[in-house]
C-alpha cells in the first residue's frame, strides 16, 4: 500500500503578545489509502491543530505552520496556493466536526447546504445537485430523504445532524477523511450508528480516515493504525492491536491504566502525577519527564525520537534505545 | 451510628417530575398545555455508605433525579424518605437542617464555582450559613478540607479561574464536604474533564467515601466509571428506571433488552474483541408524548404485542435485581 497523506516533520506555532505556544513539535505519520488512523491524546495535546493544519484552516495570525511538509498524493498542500487548496477542500480532504449543530449552517435548508457543495466541486446544476443530495442520504440510511432535503438543522436531531454531515462530506467521494472528535456530543447507542456508519461508508467508498479522539474505544473499534500525542508530539505510533496490548511509552501506559473499562473490573485507577505542561515553556527533553516515573538521565537533556520497538511499533522513550549509541 | 447497613438511608418512591413547556401548536389555532415528563414515577432505594450509580442517556432524567433529591427542583408527585422524613413534603425552614446532610456537585466546575468568590470564601459559605464552624477557626478548617481533596492550604485566597478543571472539581468536593454531608449527589463530575484528571477524582472520591462514610448518588452516562465507583446501579429511560441490579449481576448478565443494548454499544478497549453492538434504530422518543405501554417498545427488538399498550411493573426478579419489562413475568 502507498502513503495517501503523509506529514513529515509538522510544527505549527500560535503567537501571543509576549510567547509562542509551540502546539505542535515535530509531527510526522503517514495514512495509507483505505486505511483508518486513529489520533488519540488529552485535550490540548495537539490532534485538532494537526487536523486544522492538514486542511490549512489555521487561524493567522495568530497560528502559523512554520516548518514541515504535508503530502496528499506527493503534492506538497503547504506550497499550494489559496486557490488550488480550495479545491481540495471538501473534494480531497473533507473535515466533519464534533458539534453538527454548529457546522450546519441553521438557516439554510439541509439540500441547500448539500447541493453547494456538489455543485461547487462537481459542477451539477441544482436540480441535479439535489438529487445526488437525496440519494447520498440515503446512503447514510435516513429513512426519507426527500422529507430531510427541505428540513432546517434544528428540525433534526443530533444523530441525524452527524449522519447529514457524513453525507456532505462523502458526497464528493473525498479520499480523506477527517473526523474531529465525530461521535463525542451523542449518546452511546446513537455513537454505535455513527461508527457502524463511518466503518460501512468507508469500506464502499474506499476512504481513507482520520479519526480524532479522546475515546480509546472508538479508537479500538474503528482503526487500523493509531499515534498517542502528548503535548504537541507523537510519543507512540503503530498498529491498533499491538499497541492497545503493549503499550509501551509510560505516558501511554499511564492514560490506558487511567481508563475504567466497562467489561472488566479494575480495583484502582492508576494516576499520571502533574499536569499537562504550558507549551510556551516546555520543559527541556522529552515533554513528559517531570511526571515520568521512569525518567532517568538522557531524559530531561535530549529530545527522544522515535525508536522502532518491534516492526511497525514506534516508541518515543529513552527506555526503548538511543542511550548506548 | 445506630442504624443497620441494610436500612436505606433515601428510598425514593413514585417519584414524578414534570416541567410545563410553552403550548405546542396543534394545527389551525388550536394550542395545546404540554409537559415534558422528566421524571415519571422512579423508584429506588440508596443504602447507608453505598454507592448508587444512575446511568442513561441524554434526557433520560437522570439529573432531575439529582436535583429532585436535594430539592433543587419541586416535585410534582412521589415520596423522597430520608431518614423517615419525607423530603417532598418539608417546607424551606425545615428543610434547611437536612440540607447539611444532602449535598450535590455538579458537572460543570466552570459554572458551578463562582468567579467572584475565593476558595475560602466559596467552601466557607456553607459553614457559615449552617453555623458550622467559628470565625476565627474556620481558616484552619477550609485549609484542613483543602488537603484532604488534594488541594494547598496556599489556594485560600485564589479564585476559581486560576485553576484547572480537575482542580476547581476538587474545591467543588471540598464545597460539597463542608457541612459534613451523609449523601452526596454527583451529577457526572468528571465528564468535563480529561480522563487522567477523571481517574485523579475518582480515586479522590473513593477514598473520601471510605473515610468519611458516605454515601453517593452517582450519575453519569459514562457505563465505564459508573461500573468503576458503584455498588448497585439503576438504569434510567424515558423518565423511568427500567433496571436495577448489583454492579456484578448487573454486567454479568443485564435483563432488560434497553441495558443489553446500552451495555453492547460501547466499544471496547480490546481491538480484537469484535462485539457488535445490538443495533437500536432511531432516536429516543418525545418525553412530552411517551409511546404508551412500555416506553421503550418502539426500539425494542423482543417487544411482545402486551407491550404496546400495557406498562411493565418494576417488579424483583432475583435477589438483587428489578427489572419493568413484559419479557420477565
Amino acid at each position: 500500500m502507498t502513503a495517501l497523506l503523509s506529514i513529515r516533520n509538522l510544527k505549527t506555532q500560535f503567537r501571543s503578545a509576549n510567547s509562542v505556544v509551540r502546539a505542535l513539535d515535530g509531527v510526522t505519520f503517514d495514512i495509507d489509502e483505505g486505511a483508518a488512523f486513529g489520533l488519540v491524546g488529552e485535550t490540548g495535546c495537539g490532534k485538532s491543530v494537526t487536523a486544522l493544519s492538514i486542511l490549512r484552516l489555521i487561524p493567522s495570525p495568530p497560528g502559523k505552520i512554520v516548518q514541515g511538509e504535508i503530502y496528499l498524493k506527493g503534492t506538497d498542500l503547504l506550497s499550494l496556493s489559496e486557490e488550488q487548496m480550495r479545491r481540495i477542500r471538501g473534494k480531497e480532504i473533507s473535515m466533519i466536526f464534533q458539534e453538527p449543530m454548529t457546522s450546519l449552517n441553521p438557516v439554510f435548508r439541509i439540500g441547500d447546504q448539500m447541493s453547494e457543495v456538489i455543485m461547487l466541486h462537481q459542477g451539477d446544476h441544482k436540480p441535479q445537485a439535489i438529487k445526488k443530495a437525496a440519494a447520498m442520504l440515503g446512503r447514510v440510511h435516513i429513512s426519507d430523504p426527500e422529507r430531510v432535503i427541505r428540513q432546517f438543522p434544528h428540525q433534526l436531531s443530533g444523530g441525524m445532524r452527524q449522519r447529514v454531515m457524513i453525507a456532505m462530506e462523502l458526497s464528493c467521494h473525498p479520499s480523506l477523511l477527517i473526523a474531529d472528535e465525530p461521535t463525542t456530543a451523542l449518546d452511546v447507542t446513537i455513537q454505535a450508528q455513527i461508527l457502524r456508519l463511518i466503518k460501512e461508508m468507508k469500506r464502499e467508498l474506499n476512504t481513507s480516515i482520520l479519526l480524532i479522539t479522546h475515546d480509546l474505544g472508538v479508537v479500538a473499534g474503528l482503526c487500523d493504525r493509531v499515534a498517542v500525542m502528548y503535548a504537541g508530539s507523537i510519543v507512540e505510533l503503530g498498529d491498533v492491536e499491538d499497541i492497545f496490548s503493549h503499550p509501551e511509552h509510560p505516558y501511554t501506559r499511564g492514560l490506558w491504566g487511567a481508563i475504567p473499562p466497562v467489561d472488566q473490573e479494575k480495583e484502582s485507577l492508576s494516576v499520571i502525577p502533574g499536569n499537562v505542561p504550558d507549551l510556551s515553556s516546555p520543559p527541556p527533553g522529552c515533554k513528559f519527564h517531570p511526571r515520568c516515573a521512569s525518567r532517568f538521565s538522557p531524559c530531561d537533556q535530549r529530545v527522544p525520537p522515535l525508536f522502532e520497538t518491534s516492526r511497525d511499533h514506534f516508541v518515543a522513550c529513552f527506555l526503548y534505545g538511543g542511550t548506548n549509541g | 451510628m445506630g442504624a443497620p447497613m441494610d436500612e436505606p438511608l433515601l428510598n425514593v418512591r413514585g417519584l414524578k417530575k414534570y416541567f410545563r413547556v410553552a403550548k405546542v401548536w396543534k394545527g389551525g389555532w388550536k394550542r395545546e398545555r404540554a409537559f415534558v415528563r422528566a421524571v415519571d414515577g422512579v423508584d429506588f432505594s440508596i443504602r447507608r455508605g453505598e454507592t448508587l450509580g444512575l446511568v442513561g442517556e441524554s434526557g433520560c432524567g437522570k439529573t432531575t433525579v439529582g436535583r429532585l433529591i436535594v430539592r433543587l427542583v419541586e416535585p410534582t408527585e412521589g415520596e423522597i424518605q430520608y431518614e423517615g422524613k419525607n423530603l417532598a413534603c418539608l417546607d424551606k425552614k425545615q428543610l434547611h437542617p437536612l440540607r447539611r446532610a444532602l449535598q450535590i456537585i455538579f458537572q460543570d466546575p466552570f459554572a458551578s464555582l463562582n468567579p467572584r468568590m475565593t476558595v475560602s470564601q466559596i467552601v466557607g459559605r456553607p459553614m457559615q450559613i449552617h453555623g458550622l464552624v467559628e470565625k476565627p477557626r474556620r481558616d484552619e478548617n477550609i485549609g484542613c478540607l483543602l488537603e484532604s481533596v488534594g488541594l494547598r492550604k496556599e489556594h485560600l485566597g485564589r479564585y476559581p479561574h486560576e485553576f484547572s478543571g480537575g482542580q476547581r472539581q476538587r474545591i467543588a468536593i471540598a464545597r460539597a464536604l463542608a457541612t459534613q454531608p451523609q449523601l452526596i449527589v454527583a451529577d457526572e463530575p468528571t465528564s468535563a474533564l480529561d480522563v487522567s484528571v477523571q481517574a485523579q477524582i475518582l480515586n479522590l472520591m473513593k477514598r473520601l467515601q471510605k473515610e468519611l462514610g458516605l454515601t453517593y448518588l452517582f450519575i453519569s452516562h459514562n457505563l465505564g466509571v459508573i461500573r468503576h465507583v458503584s455498588d448497585r446501579i439503576a438504569v434510567m429511560y424515558l423518565g423511568k428506571v427500567v433496571e436495577t441490579a448489583d454492579k456484578y449481576a448487573f454486567f454479568r448478565s443485564p435483563a432488560h433488552p434497553y441495558t443489553k443494548a446500552l451495555l453492547s454499544a460501547v466499544p471496547s478497549l480490546d481491538p480484537k474483541k469484535k462485539t457488535e453492538a445490538i443495533p437500536l434504530e432511531g432516536d429516543v422518543p418525545s418525553p412530552i408524548h411517551p409511546p404508551s405501554g412500555c416506553r421503550f417498545h418502539t426500539r425494542c427488538r423482543e417487544a411482545l404485542p402486551k407491550c404496546y399498550d400495557e406498562e411493565p411493573f418494576f417488579h424483583q426478579l432475583e435477589d438483587s435485581r428489578w427489572v419493568a419489562c413484559h419479557l420477565y413475568p
